[in-house]
């Protein structure tokens, strides 16, 4: 059997480690060939893809229209050439939540969101409630669709490479058109692979504020994570946000200062290694979680960790 | 203009959630259930869009147990002018499907006409991320997910997304499917006086079989449990003494 992997690109370049994660999650299913659907000047990013252990094949598909992402064109690429296989998943990134269930629902069959755990071919563990339950669910559709919750994989390692094999695209049908991405450069690691993650809440205060948690970030490598307050209330940009309808991590260590730990905030960081809280609240229900609180304030704590590390 | 706001009865998002010791799902009994709070944001925009004088109609449709009325009364409440409540089944327990949900929405579709459905991006019970996909894609219509901004103008809503990577805007021709995300706007506080008018609002009832959809689950739940707790760690007194633990007990640093 073999699964078709959408690959999701940026830029003419491979998300690498989110494909690398999905493809540990469904070696259990078969071989894979990683489908690209990208802008022209996407080469590399086959290559890339073709390199990473349990790739049987790269179909590249390379057309304006898949450029940005947009649904309709990439998920009748992916309808058309669904035939024969019996899995078709993608890293549960923006990009492929926006497209899988659209795909799904072309092929008159139910989608997984945020597959946790692979237990044979049609069976799977994803989250439910914030993360409050997991639920064993069986798939009784010919063709299991389902998107894998990165930060709950490894990555694989690499290989010889496999065939690139071009794909030609779907004509487009036209429904929607890009405008412009606001997209925010950073040099800092990504924050659904960062070791290290630091964040920042409400308590923080003010978008000048956020400046120290940046700092802590940048003397730890670490990425930079929010509440959801703290993206509500402009101290952060939206893609920091870290939650149950923001992004999940599972580092090595996460860091949340002033932070109270709702269980949608929770929901997205849990599964990290160790937790560290910073909180002036010693009720505080992030204190529940973490495995080193430091109960205090935030002012003179973030300042003085970032001075001495 | 015409706009649909599908709109899902779910356990409130303050509620500690409890999974049966059985392990044969979340405890539903005795909770506080609300409207989904992606589709209160949802409702809200299209009441602001009538606000404006953009929008001339919200039809508020709920998909599952009869108790979704009061669902379709809160969202009446907002400002919606009329209500479906599509009855798919008599068990609290028994969630339909996106699948489902998506198949019965484009049979309300077909007979509304609506020239904008909106969304919420997510239900925040099974937390999946699909119907206004599915929608779109069974009408074939386009879509805009996870909006944080939407202009209607010259027959196209430009909509501006939230993604993994900042934000994105796309013009997408309606009839088309936005899904709402959590930065779109404050939903409005329903005052006592509307609540009361929104009880002489329409409120039509179908159910699954009359619109012909089969709602039997494509994904059987064959155990619930709960995820491993955490435990609570330990105080520490200081930064020097954070640092010593995390070099020498965690490791981590
Ligand atoms: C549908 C839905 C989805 C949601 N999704 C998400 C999500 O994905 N991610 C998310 O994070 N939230 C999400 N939320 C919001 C969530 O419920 C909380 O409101 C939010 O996480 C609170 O953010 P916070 O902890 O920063 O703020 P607060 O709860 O206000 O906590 C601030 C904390 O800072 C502490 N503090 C203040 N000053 C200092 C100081 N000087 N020093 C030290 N500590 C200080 C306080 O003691 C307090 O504990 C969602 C909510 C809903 C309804
Ligand atoms: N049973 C339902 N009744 C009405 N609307 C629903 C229902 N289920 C899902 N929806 C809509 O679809 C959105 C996404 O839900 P989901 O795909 O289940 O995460 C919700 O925010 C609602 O707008």
């Amino acid at each position: 059997m073999t699964v078709l992997l959408l690959a999701e690109t940026n830029q003419g370049r491979l998300a690498t480690d989110a494909v690398a994660r999905t493809l540990s999650a469904v070696a259990p299913l078969g071989d894979v060939h990683v489908l690209i659907a990208a802008g022209e000047g996407a080469e590399e990013a086959a290559k890339e893809a073709a390199a990473l252990k349990g790739v049987s094949k790269v179909l590249l598909a390379e057309s304006e229209s898949l450029r940005h992402g947009l649904a309709e064109p990439a998920a009748a690429l992916v309808v058309s050439l669904a035939a024969g296989y019996r899995h078709i998943a993608a890293p549960a990134t923006a990009f492929a939540r926006n497209i899988l269930p659209r795909v799904a629902a072309l092929l008159n069959v139910m989608v997984l969101s945020d597959v946790i755990a692979v237990h044979g071919e049609d069976s799977f563990d994803r989250p439910v409630y914030a993360g409050n339950a997991v639920q064993t669910v069986q798939s009784t559709d010919p063709v299991a669709v389902f998107t894998v919750r990165t930060s709950a994989f490894g990555a694989v390692g690499a290989q010889e490479p496999a065939p690139v094999e071009n794909v030609a695209a779907v004509a487009d049908p036209g429904l929607s058109s890009w405008i412009e991405d606001a997209a925010v450069v950073s040099e800092r690691p990504e924050l659904a692979s960062a070791r290290v993650v630091v964040s920042g809440g409400r308590g923080v205060g003010s978008k000048e504020n956020f400046e120290t948690i940046i700092q802590l970030a940048d003397r730890l490598g670490a990425a930079v994570g929010a509440s959801r307050a703290a993206v509500d209330l402009g101290y952060a940009p939206n893609d920091w946000q870290v939650g149950q309808t923001g992004k999940v991590v599972a580092p090595d260590l996460y860091i949340a200062v002033g932070i109270s730990g709702a269980i949608q905030h929770l929901a997205g960081m849990k599964d990290s290694k160790v937790i560290v809280a910073i909180n002036k609240d010693e009720d505080a229900p992030i204190f529940r979680v973490a495995d080193y609180a430091l109960v205090g304030d935030l002012f003179s704590i973030v300042p003085e960790l970032a001075g001495k590390l | 203009m015409k706009i649909l706001v599908p709109v899902k009865r779910v356990i409130d998002y303050n509620v500690k959630v409890r999974v049966r010791t059985d392990g044969s799902g979340v405890e539903l009994a005795n909770v506080k259930m609300s409207m989904n709070p992606f589709d209160e944001i949802a409702v809200e925009e299209a009441v602001r869009l009538k606000e404006k004088g953009v929008a001339s109609e919200i039809v508020v449709v709920s998909i599952g147990v009869q108790q979704a009325k009061d669902t379709l009364r809160t969202a009446l409440a907002m400002g919606a002018d009329r209500a479906i409540l599509v009855d798919a089944t008599a068990d609290v327990n028994q969630d339909i499907e996106p699948l489902a949900v998506a198949r019965l929405l484009s049979r309300i579709v077909e007979a509304e006409r609506p020239d904008l459905v909106l969304a919420g991006k997510q239900a925040i019970d099974n937390d999946m991320n699909a119907t206004g996909q599915m929608l779109a894609g069974l009408l074939g219509w386009g879509q805009a997910t996870f909006a944080s901004k939407i202009e209607i103008a010259d027959g196209r809503a430009v909509v501006t997304r939230e993604v993994d990577g900042g934000l994105q805007t796309i013009g997408v021709t309606l009839p088309a499917v936005v899904t709402v995300d959590l930065r779109l706007n404050e939903p409005r506080y329903v005052a006592l006086p509307s609540i009361m008018k929104a009880k002489k609002k329409p409120l039509e009832e179908r159910t699954a079989a009359e619109l012909d959809v089969d709602v039997t689950p494509r994904l059987k739940i064959t155990r619930t449990v709960e995820p491993t707790q955490r435990v609570a760690g330990v105080r520490v007194a200081s930064v020097d003494e954070l640092i010593a633990k995390l070099k020498s007990e965690a490791g981590v640093l």
